[in-house]
């Protein structure tokens, strides 16, 4: 099973320019102007013969692809989630609501990044869940927990990397969503309780340590160097 | 020194670089070398954005920050005095609470409280005064639009959801004036997704974390059901994005396009959101 979906890669430089042309034509109102794409430089990534990834963190545009590989990583996670054939016996209804627009954010963050790359996209990976039961209501949220905490941590520790700003701002854009899905998920696994925010500053971590966290759910081995 | 020893290697996980200076500071210490007393007191309480605060005044000087990044701390710190003394007030307001919700409340307080220290710690001489608030929205005549904040329950959750979105959308509007301070954008940004940790728990709480749109954990479109702060969430149900229209180039529908991500405020947008809050 392949993580990304089949998406034609996608002129994105195109794309910016008539969204540009677009919103100039609507008087776009926006507090502060709106963020266009610096010129898409090719990836650094170094990608083995064996599927092996190697993220060049003086790039930029490997920044972006590592929030892609956890993007890719979390938007999976959520479609098997949802998809399993025990999903609405072992959630309640407003459970069901939150994992499903939560599996839905996923896949537009998978999406858009997919596609802003483009050809500077790193391949899809391969995800394994096998020590996750979906049927399993304790196993998905204690996973889910561990993802959304995971990403949290993981744009507040890169954003340090990135030299555009327009990169920074849309990756700060996605790290609030990340944030409220880690509190929500949190609330479903101790309700009313002060666990959806569990300290007054979250974790900023290094990507060695996001990565060897998330090593155990990715067929290929990931690593990131000029950090 | 068994904290100190804990702050560093919390340190060594988030930075090794700072974790460095850290150390070289420490055993400057040992050396009887004079050192600011913050780098200390950031050791002491042991926490990551405490000693990154004690840094930043020690490698600027105190009273001594780049313009911009006092600028922007001062913004920050005059947000979170308003939400440390509406939370402080809540908190203590009789029959205000139900039991129930108060350990989210006071959870709350407590990294409001916690972000005012922080942000006055790493501004030193710098740091500005609290002003003084009327969370009635009143600008001081205490007969605002939110008049029975402190004796109505949900008048008091529609205010604290406003301060939280209002919060999440400031702090990600300033990233980019901190983008050249590495240190203290990070520790903001440490700040900004717990501020959105506090907008998700308020937000379900305000829908009894039922299945009870508009009150998800997330902000969908601009909307808002509470009079009086469109302007909290204009811009909210942008698609574009690096100007990419988002809902071109995925199946899943606009709404949730628009609730995938928070959109900033600027500056100017924020104060003006507060300041019928302001003496």
């Amino acid at each position: 099973m392949n993580i990304g979906e089949t998406l034609g890669r996608r002129n994105f430089l195109r794309n910016a320019g008539l969204s540009g042309a677009a919103l100039a034509l609507a008087g776009c109102s926006l507090d502060g102007a709106e963020l266009f794409a610096p010129k898409l430089e090719p990836s650094r990534a170094v990608v083995g013969a064996d599927g092996s990834i190697t993220l060049d963190f003086s790039s930029d545009i490997d920044v972006l692809n590592y929030a892609y590989a956890l993007e890719q990583l979390e938007a999976a996670f959520y479609v098997t989630v949802v998809t399993n054939a025990q999903f609405t016996t072992i959630f309640a209804a407003n459970e069901q609501r939150v994992l499903r627009d939560v599996r839905d954010h996923e896949v537009v963050h998978k999406d858009f990044l997919a596609a802003a790359l483009g050809s500077a996209r790193i391949p899809n990976l391969t995800p394994n869940f096998s020590g996750i039961n979906f049927s399993d209501r304790l196993s998905v949220l204690q996973t889910a927990r561990t993802f959304e905490d995971l990403g949290v941590s993981a744009y507040n520790g890169a954003a340090r990397y990135l030299s555009s700003t327009a990169y920074l701002g849309v990756a700060g854009k996605i790290v609030s969503v990340e944030a409220r899905h880690a509190s929500a998920i949190r609330d479903l696994l101790n309700p009313r309780s002060g666990d959806f925010a569990p300290s007054a500053f979250d974790a900023a971590n290094t990507p060695q340590t996001v990565l060897a966290a998330a090593d155990p759910f990715i067929v290929e081995s990931i690593t990131a160097t000029n950090t | 020194m068994s904290k100190q020893s804990d702050a560093v290697s919390a340190l060594t996980v988030i930075d090794a670089d700072v974790a460095a200076h850290l150390v070289s500071r420490r055993h400057a210490i040992t050396k009887g070398v004079t050192t600011s007393g913050l780098v200390m007191a950031g050791l002491r309480i042991g926490t990551v954005p405490a000693a990154l605060a004690a840094l930043a005044t020690d490698a600027y000087g105190q009273g001594r920050l780049p313009t911009v990044v006092s600028g922007v701390l001062n913004f920050a710190l005059r947000l979170e005095y308003l939400e440390a003394e509406f939370y402080n007030l809540g908190v203590a307001a009789p029959n205000l609470i139900p039991q129930a919700d108060r350990q989210i409340f006071t959870t709350i307080q407590a990294h409001e409280n916690a972000h005012v220290q922080y942000l006055r710690d790493t501004l030193g001489t710098a740091a500005r005064p609290k002003p003084v608030f009327d969370f009635t929205a009143g600008n001081g005549a205490g007969n605002g639009p939110f008049a029975d904040v402190f004796t109505n329950y949900n008048t008091f959750k529609a205010v604290a959801q406003a301060f939280e979105d209002t919060g999440v959308r400031a702090y990600k509007g300033q990233a980019p004036a901190l983008q050249p301070y590495k240190d203290v954008l990070q520790a903001a940004l440490t700040i900004h997704s717990v501020e959105a940790r506090h907008a998700a728990e308020i937000r379900r709480l305000r829908g009894n974390f039922a299945d009870n749109e508009p009150n998800e954990g997330w902000i969908t479109n601009a909307d808002t059901d509470i009079t009086g702060t469109a302007a909290v969430y204009a811009g909210e149900a942008n698609t574009t994005q690096l100007g990419l229209n988002v809902t071109t180039v995925t199946s899943v529908s606009a709404k949730e396009v628009t609730e995938a991500f928070d959109e900033p405020l600027t500056m100017a947008a924020v104060l003006a959101i507060i300041d019928p809050f302001i003496v």
